[in-house]
């Protein structure tokens, strides 16, 4: 008996140490990628760029393979999406929404030979990093073409939800629109929902019948410039080009390009060069930019969009830089200051020149 | 009414999805079964209505593909529910979650896809009348359909020898059964009419309001057509007043905030679902002293022609 206890043992040993042997050294060619997703990939915008994020990385390095996980709610169902990645040998994870934040720093915590990467949030660690887009600076490029091509002076805004990212947005966009066109107004409509086509195409009828005869949109769907196409008038899209949409109504949108980052990182994790860092990209790196403009945006607009885009990637100049005023006119932001990274992830106040409230 | 007027045909337009829905649903309930899978229904009418769209290039014919497919997936549901006796809740949830997936796997070629629809035909001469002429008849074909259904089915339920069947099957199975008629195939079929239905308005959110597709594009829809039910207590009139409500409120919220006013937005979200609830109340109350308010006495059952009840 006890001869059996002690081969029971040694095989035990045995397999636990082959087991040990077989995770440590992984050779730099064959890393997995595990990437959680808040949407469908077929939404058609936020994750559907992210994929196509996914794909390019997948195409610059050969040896790297990567999995996705669709439509994962931002609770509890992360851990166990991104334990299972972990598992089944992942070594880099992205976790593609700003409601995983905790759920990351958790799981992260009991795999540290692991590299996380959280979009959009702002809490890191050793083996978390954390990454986002500056698209509130196409954001206010759009709204110089914006400014330009209206002729009612009121533009028409269809907002998702009233958080910081939405309303940075809507505010570089007033930015943009203001300075070229100072008595134009945006006017903006909450719809409380990310995803709901018939809203958004609704919410846009009623911002045209009330004047608006440019369009701009922050929700997931092509229904805005769908709508805009039908009335006649124009339409900036979000996400990706929209310009299907809209064939002859679209001037421009801001949109992503994630593969940029996600090559970034997978070099790094290939290399064994990975450090947590907080990455906020933006015209410079590429990572976000304008859509190719419509056929009906004029080549003077054009210029002072190159112009604008010109200070910006120079670093001399970024579009939250004062005098900056609110809507009650009160100086927010003095002459000359810029605004911190820290206070444009909060915002909760609209700049003048914007029509609507943000509930609180 | 320069305000008024655009709410008004707005609250029609985004109503009528769910105003099929609901008289698909008001049929089946009528019926004695509860069919809960109103959404995935509407989902699948959707994709399918948008992908047969796609393909033929002819709308109408993608809206009788949905309603085809529709009639086919609620036949599972009677399948369940009249032969086999399950439970109608479960097996209506299960046909959400079925729709839900099944539109979406199968949807995925489809998304970023544009399709020519149905548009926007005013009636001649109607639409000339103020205000009721932009109000009402300033829409697409498939508004003017649900007007005339509306009144068919009024018509059908309470006044024809197929009305008072279809009213009995739900209230007493077994009477009709004793009457010498098939209570399985009359629960078969109002459940498929009812399924075509729901499906029909999915398509409508596909082929003529939006005419695209993107996955869970009905956004709750068939959940409130589920409510609306109650809401209208099973009678097609009040039901369309139920739908036109619900519309109507989701177009003015838009347009209070368009027009700079401060009332916060959500709580008019909330008014259709707090009347709903007011319904259900009035309801219960008023079965409580003996008059009976709508809701068919057999809804729910299944019927088994050898058991004695």
């Amino acid at each position: 008996m006890r001869k059996n206890w002690a081969i029971a043992v040694f095989m035990a040993f045995l397999l636990v140490g082959t087991a040990a042997w077989a995770i440590a050294p992984v050779p730099a060619k064959e890393i997995k990628a595990g990437f959680v997703y808040v949407g469908p990939v077929g939404d058609g915008g936020w994750t559907y760029m992210h994929d196509k994020g996914r794909l390019d990385m997948e195409k610059a390095f050969p040896g790297l393979t990567s999995s996705i996980v669709e439509s994962v709610p931002e609770g509890p169902d992360a851990v166990r999406v991104m334990e299972t990645f972990v598992r089944n040998g992942s070594k880099l994870v992205f976790a593609t929404s700003f409601g995983y934040m905790d759920f990351v720093q958790e799981v992260a915590k009991k795999h540290p030979d692991v590299v996380f990467m959280h979009c959009s949030g702002y809490k890191s660690a050793p083996n978390v990093g954390t990454y986002f887009g500056r698209i509130y600076q196409p954001r206010y490029l759009s709204g110089l073409v914006a400014g330009k091509m209206t002729k009612s002076n009121v533009i028409g805004y269809v907002a998702a939800n009233p958080i910081p990212e939405v309303i940075r947005g809507i505010n570089a966009f007033t930015l943009g629109v203001r300075k070229v066109n100072p008595k134009a107004k945006v006017k903006v409509i909450w719809l409380f929902s990310w995803f709901d086509p018939g809203k958004e195409k609704e919410a846009t009828k009623a911002l045209i019948d009330s004047g608006a005869d440019v369009i701009a949109m922050h929700a997931d769907s092509g229904a805005a410039p769908q709508a805009a196409e039908e009335a006649k008038v124009w339409v900036v899209g979000y996400n990706n080009d929209m310009s299907k949409y809209a064939p002859t109504r679209h001037l421009t949108a801001p949109v992503w390009d994630w593969g940029k980052l996600y090559k970034y990182t997978a070099d790094k994790v290939v290399k064994g060069t990975w450090k947590s860092e907080s990455i906020w990209w933006g015209l410079k790196e590429k990572m976000v930019g304008l859509a190719p403009f419509g056929k009906s945006v004029p080549d003077s607009v054009k210029k002072i969009v190159a112009a604008e885009q010109a200070k910006i990637v120079s670093g001399k100049w970024d579009v939250f830089t004062g005098p900056i005023r609110d809507q009650a006119g009160k100086v927010k932001i003095e002459a000359g200051k810029r605004m911190s990274d820290g206070d444009m992830l909060s915002m909760s106040w609209f700049v003048q020149g914007v029509e609507g409230t943000i509930p609180k | 009414m320069e305000i008024l007027v655009p709410i008004l045909s707005a609250a029609i337009r985004s109503g009528t999805p769910i105003l099929y829905a609901t008289l698909g649903e008001i049929l089946t309930e009528k019926a004695g079964v509860l069919n809960l899978g109103l959404e995935g229904l509407m989902l699948l009418g959707a994709f399918s209505g948008f992908s047969a769209t796609m393909v033929t290039g002819n709308p109408w014919l993608g809206l009788a593909v949905a309603v085809l497919v529709g009639m086919l997936v609620s036949a599972i549901h009677a399948f369940l529910c009249v032969s086999m006796g399950a439970n109608q809740v479960v097996s209506g949830l299960a046909i959400t979650m079925f729709g839900t997936g099944l539109s979406a796997l199968l949807g995925k070629a489809y998304v970023g896809e544009t399709i020519r629809g149905i548009g926007v035909m005013p009636v001649p001469l109607l639409e000339k009348i103020p205000i009721l002429g932009p109000v009402f008849f300033n829409h697409d074909p498939l508004v003017y359909a649900s007007y005339l259904l509306v009144g068919f089915l009024c018509w059908f339920i309470a006044s024809t020898r197929w009305g008072l069947t279809l009213r009995a099957v739900g209230e007493n199975p077994r009477a009709v059964d004793s009457a010498g008629l098939n209570v399985t195939l009359l629960r078969y079929a109002y459940t498929m009419i009812g399924g075509g239905f729901a499906a029909l308005g999915g398509a409508y959110l596909s082929v003529v309001y939006t005419q695209m597709w993107v996955e869970m594009m009905t956004a709750g829809r068939g959940w409130i057509a589920v409510a609306l039910v109650i809401f209208g207590i099973w009678n097609p009139l009040r039901a369309a007043f139920g739908s036109y409500l619900f519309g109507g409120v989701g177009a003015l919220q838009l347009r209070i905030q368009a027009a700079g006013t401060t009332i916060p937005a959500p709580l008019l979200l909330m008014l259709p679902y707090v009347l709903t609830i007011a319904v259900l109340v009035a309801i219960s109350i008023k079965k409580g002293k003996g008059i009976l308010l709508g809701a068919p006495a057999a809804l729910g059952q299944p019927f088994h022609r050898e058991e004695r009840d």
